[in-house]
């Protein structure tokens, strides 16, 4: 069984809230559902499948879904860090191809930024049930250092350099400017990059994403009730997913599951990278993207540097527009995990819904792809491929 | 500077022995006698063939540095890497007790074993 053309995209929304002290999680993932369905046409009343991960609080989709008191026949609660939402989608659109459920809703939030969270240079010493912990969690390892020995053995191995990892951050913030909720609007340079503070050599300050408050929320259905919204058409033509993990001792940092998941989503969609007119990539760092563009196939291996240099991210520039809302870097990271983001921001460009200066002319193909997790250790990958019709 | 504190490892009925022989300055890693491969971290089921007839080996504490990253934004600045171990198998560590502006990729390096808050202690590495 394929899910190519089984499931549409019908509803996607993006909280607009980047801080939000004075409300709760819970209501965060039900305004962002409200969001959605009323993007949708639809209603909670239409919803018979709910997906949700480990930012909602409560058992599973339990707490979740009970406050919303939705009455459902599928759920789902994947847990592969950011990548869940992608994940989410493809399993969607399997439980809809199989006749489990008609619409399929996907929320996250969560509100790191309120609580003072230090997400990406605090040590956490996790359930002490995790076998890794007492040979990982007493050396510091945090999600910045993590990905920055990911980083520094991808500099070794193929040259690439802090300057073309600043480039990332510099695309970012030139689509960033015209996103009225992002974070940080102002567009920066490669020395700015290079200028702000170390965090975890080689990653400076620029190199990693925001902290951000908010959430998201997608609506998943089948093409006959698709058609009967007054939304554009996207469609979801492929999609993998690929964990990886650390190998018994025999890790190898330069690659991700992305060279997997991608394939795996290529192949089904029956697209080559170079067909990709739109790229959601998911940026918890400079370094994350630069890898995942290798591992998608849109470059050779070890040629990512080269490839994100002088502007080839940019929308109206380079060869791949991506992350055209600002992506983690710039505009939000909501609970941590960019996933939910990243699926939104492609489903605005095959609308023609994205700002005006930053929409891609056109945009009928688009790639969305997701990491969870630490590319250091365990992590989650989940690639969607999504077409206008 | 202040000194960097090393938090007491969680301790399974997996790891009792080696978190004791690290009390002694012995590093074990875990070797299958099924399928003769090492694997890190250990584990009482071989990862690589399923395997329960896994044994404490004792490391020769030779490695090399197969990534590093200097964490400079927390109260006392650390070096956390991966090392290569002579036996093939990659662990996490912190290089210690060198300048960390010399720290490189495929450096050598030598075990050694820093005392942690409650008692016990943890391998660590040094320039060899």
């Amino acid at each position: 069984m394929t899910i190519k053309g089984k499931a549409f995209i019908a509803g996607a929304y993006e909280h607009p809230t980047r801080k939000a002290p004075d409300k709760s999680v819970m209501q965060l993932h039900a305004e962002a559902a409200r969001g959605a369905l009323e993007d949708a046409g639809l209603t909670k009343d239409d919803v018979d499948g709910y997906f949700c991960a480990g930012d909602a609080p409560g058992m599973g989709v339990f707490s979740v879904a009970d406050y919303m008191n939705l009455r459902l026949r599928h759920v789902d609660s994947t847990d592969t860090g950011g990548s869940s939402y992608l994940a989410h989608v493809a399993h969607a659109a399997e439980a809809i191809a199989a006749g489990k459920c008609n619409v399929a809703l996907i929320t996250l939030a969560g509100r790191p930024r309120s609580e003072g969270m230090a997400t990406g240079t605090a040590a956490r010493q996790g359930n002490p049930g995790q076998p890794e912990v007492g040979f990982e969690y007493p050396y510091g390892l945090t999600v910045a250092n993590g990905y920055a020995m990911a980083a520094m053995r991808h500099m070794h191995e193929f040259g690439t350099t802090s300057e073309q990892l600043a480039w990332v951050k510099v695309a970012a913030s030139h689509h960033a400017q015209h996103n009225p909720n992002a974070m940080l609007r102002d567009v920066v340079t490669v020395e700015q990059v290079l200028a702000s503070p170390m965090v975890t050599t080689p990653l400076h300050r620029l190199d990693c994403c925001v902290i951000s408050d908010g959430g998201g929320a997608l609506v998943v259905t089948r093409e006959e009730i698709a058609r009967g919204l007054k939304r554009p058409l996207v469609r979801v033509i492929g999609a993998g997913e690929s964990p990886k993990f650390s190998g018994g001792g025999f890790m190898d940092l330069t690659y991700t599951g992305a060279r997997f998941s991608g394939a795996a989503a290529f192949a089904e969609a029956g697209v080559k990278p170079a067909d990709i007119q739109y790229a959601s990539i998911y940026d918890s760092f400079t370094i994350t993207v630069v890898i995942q563009i290798e591992d998608l196939g849109f470059c050779e291996k070890g040629r990512g540097g080269a490839f994100v240099a002088d502007g080839n991210l940019i929308s109206g520039v380079g060869r791949l527009p991506f992350n055209t809302d600002g992506g983690g870097l710039c505009n939000n990271h909501p609970a941590n995990r960019g996933g939910m983001t990243k699926v939104i921001e492609a489903v605005r460009q095959l609308r023609g819904e994205a700002h005006p200066k930053v929409q891609v002319p056109g945009c009928t193909l688009a790639l969305a792809h997701g990491t969870g997790g630490l590319i250091a250790t365990r992590h989650g990958s989940a690639t969607l491929i999504m077409e206008r019709i | 500077m202040a000194e960097r504190r090393y938090p007491e490892p969680v301790v399974t009925p997996e790891t009792g022995e080696f978190w004791q022989a690290a009390k002694e300055d012995r590093l074990l890693i875990k070797r299958c006698r099924a399928c003769g491969k090492f694997h890190w971290y250990p584990r009482a089921v071989c990862p690589h063939c399923m395997s329960g007839e896994t044994e404490w080996v004792e490391a020769e504490g030779d490695g090399t540095i197969y990534s590093f990253s200097v964490m400079e934004r927390a109260e006392v600045p650390y070096a956390i890497a991966y090392v290569e171990l002579a036996e093939g198998v990659r662990m996490m560590t912190n290089i210690v007790d060198c300048p960390f502006a010399g720290i490189r990729i495929g450096q050598a390096v030598r075990v050694r074993f820093a005392p942690t808050e409650g008692g016990g202690k943890l391998p660590v590495f040094v320039p060899a």
